[in-house]
């Protein structure tokens, strides 16, 4: 397992408020992992930092095997080299169906000449039955994306992050809003999608966590609060204190 | 574009079935056939189709890939200009030329030129060709203009605008804005477009002059015909494919797209400035027809006109944009021009000339609010799809 992200002593303030504190990470190739932290422990901002939504203040954000910057890249170049990102509220679009939402994120030339001549190929279309396939979304690849039921967005949009066939996925609260045999079939796609890439799991839900059977990292106020398996941060004094305590 | 494109598009092959019934009926009511419809009424009819053809383009930029441009009307009007400037120079050198011939001592390149523009801008107190009249002699050079003036301003605008993600209703606002300046600009008589007198007499082709009106006037039907059939076969297949998966789901999510790897600025600024071409050539055809412009017609208003018809008509499909513009203008024009009776209320006439303007804005608000879909939404009903 080689090291594929490295977010090294990042900060970001908003309005003086401190999202992130000199937060460090290292994501390697291929490994899942869990980021876990209450509310405002700075998940989301993370994750806005390394797909460049959000620019830190100080500190590194290095990418892949030649340690390139992400800082500086535009969303969409980010988006190019390799990382993926799964909002928290699914975000399909919901006024066109399975297939084109698939055929979208599908890993091809993404500039406008290139798209408006593109031509569809049996590669691409058996990619999107691949993929339909591995989220439970076959029979319904003709139907409006808006027509699907909550779980079913979520998964299609777990697709579409699979289609662009990233090094590394950035998956928000996955299991919101899922029922119970909604969530082992969501935890089964994870872990095989990260046989072969980087997944990063940013939840709440620790049943689904410990599911997940991977290392954690508990933030808190914006930096690393405790590291490795789930029994070791959940015995942590610390991770108690802070953020099980209150449950 | 090939062969499936039009099969798997059937409501394109639709629209240039019913484009091509009317063309061929228009001609048979007009001087060409039976005479029974007048010149003005077939010029009226040439203009509507220009007016389609921008409805169109507005309905990509804004239907389709939801910016609500209040400029494109701009675009609109500086190829009326670009092809005035031609019509307008071509004439007058005709008549200028005629005027001297009978001079006894041939006349001078130069006394020719000042003559012209002693005609041309005299108007505004003026007789010197400004820079931006260099290549008015030339038809070739203006219709290129009609181009590349609109594409070139769509694109630098377009380029600042969107490279700054400005969105929503403060792009609206920012294009507004550009329309405005643009207008005012023009207004001024040391703009060199003869200020609010603006260019006439364009009805009026140099070479035709032996011509008839009412065969003109059915060939530039023809040709706002074939150019509403072109531009529309463009943007169907522009929008349709993945083109159009893109471009609407900038619409739909902006931010998502770009977390997928698309440069969204790169596709609202082929968007906006292709747009923005084909309005300027639908407005090289219409003010020939209409034969004068003048800053009041890049007004703010006739952009905020283009897209009440675009959502009366219905955003998001091409047809709707094609009924929108061709009803409400055809509508306005019959209730402007005292078409429709006064109505006697006692202690009121409710006179459609002022009252238009009301009922218009009341539909806009009506169909907006209850009818979303417009009026290309009927024929939801009549297709519908076995759920």
């Amino acid at each position: 397992m080689s090291t594929l992200l490295e977010v090294d002593g990042v900060s970001v303030s908003f309005d003086g408020f401190r999202a992130i504190n000199n937060l460090s990470i290292q994501i390697g190739e291929p490994e899942l992992r869990a980021v876990i932290g209450p509310n405002g422990a700075g998940k989301t901002t993370f994750m806005d930092i390394i797909t460049g939504k959000t620019k830190p203040d100080e500190g590194r954000v290095t990418w892949g095997d030649r340690n390139i910057s992400l800082l500086g890249m535009s969303e969409s170049e980010i988006a190019m080299e390799g990382i993926g990102r799964k909002f928290q509220k699914p975000t399909v679009f919901e006024d066109q169906t399975v297939r084109e939402n698939l055929a979208m994120a599908l890993r091809n030339p993404r500039g406008p000449f290139a798209v408006l001549f593109y031509k569809k190929t049996k590669e691409g279309g058996q990619r999107i039955e691949e993929i339909a396939a591995e989220i439970g979304l076959s029979d319904s690849l003709t139907r409006r994306a808006g027509e699907l039921s909550h779980g079913q967005k979520q998964w299609l949009e777990i697709g579409m992050l699979l289609a662009q066939d990233p090094r590394l996925l950035l998956v928000d609260e996955p299991a919101a809003g899922m029922t119970t045999a909604e969530r082992e079939l969501t935890t089964d796609l994870l872990k095989r999608a990260a046989k072969t890439r980087a997944v990063v799991v940013v939840e709440h839900d620790m049943e689904f966590v410990r599911r997940l059977d991977c290392k954690v990292t508990v933030l808190h106020e914006g930096s690393v609060l405790a590291e490795g398996s789930l029994d070791h941060v959940t015995a942590d004094q610390t991770v108690i204190d802070v953020y099980l305590g209150r449950q | 574009m090939n062969k499936s494109f039009l099969i798997r598009n059937p409501s394109t092959l639709w629209f240039l079935l019913g484009l091509s019934i009317f063309t061929i009926v228009v001609t048979i009511l007009s001087d060409a056939g039976l005479g029974i419809m007048s010149t003005s009424f077939v010029k009226t009819l040439g203009k509507t189709l220009c007016l389609c053809l921008i409805a169109v383009a507005m309905d990509v930029v804004w239907g389709y890939c939801g910016i609500l441009s209040l400029g494109h009307f701009a675009f609109f009007g500086i190829g009326g200009y670009a092809v005035g400037m031609w019509l307008m120079y071509a004439r007058t050198e005709g008549i200028v030329l005629d005027s001297l011939a009978t001079q006894t001592i041939p006349p001078t390149a130069q006394e020719i030129t000042d003559a012209i523009g002693n005609q041309i801008f005299g108007v505004v107190g003026s007789s010197e060709f400004p820079v931006i009249w260099a290549f008015s002699d030339s038809l070739f050079l203006q219709l290129l203009m009609v181009v590349l003036v609109p594409g070139l301003l769509a694109l630098v605008f377009g380029w600042l605008a969107f490279r700054s993600r400005v969105t929503g209703v403060y792009l609206s606002i920012l294009t507004q804005a550009m329309t405005l300046a643009l207008a005012l600009y023009l207004f001024q008589n040391d703009s060199g477009l003869r200020g609010n007198n603006g260019l006439s007499g364009l009805q009026n082709i140099p070479g035709f002059e032996d011509t008839p009106q009412s065969t003109i006037s059915l060939a530039f039907f023809y040709a706002s015909a074939l150019a509403v059939a072109l531009g529309y076969v463009l943007f169907a297949w522009v929008t349709s494919g993945k083109m159009g998966s893109v471009i609407k789901a900038i619409r739909d999510n902006e931010s998502r797209v770009r977390f997928l790897g698309y440069h969204v600025e790169s596709y609202k600024l082929f968007v906006f400035t292709i747009t923005a071409v084909v309005a300027a050539i639908a407005g090289a055809l219409y003010y020939p027809q209409a034969g004068i412009i003048n800053p009041a017609e890049i007004a703010p208003i006739a952009s905020i006109y283009l897209a009440v018809w675009v959502a009366i008509g219905g955003r998001g499909r091409l047809y709707g944009a094609v009924i929108g513009a061709a009803f409400v203008s055809l509508l306005s024009s019959w209730f402007t021009g005292g078409g429709a009776p006064a109505i006697p209320l006692g202690f009121y006439t409710i006179q459609w000339t002022d009252w238009w303007l009301v009922l218009l804005g009341v539909s806009f608000v009506a169909v907006t609010l209850y009818a979303p879909k417009g009026i290309g939404g009927l024929f939801d009903y009549l297709v519908r799809k076995p759920s």
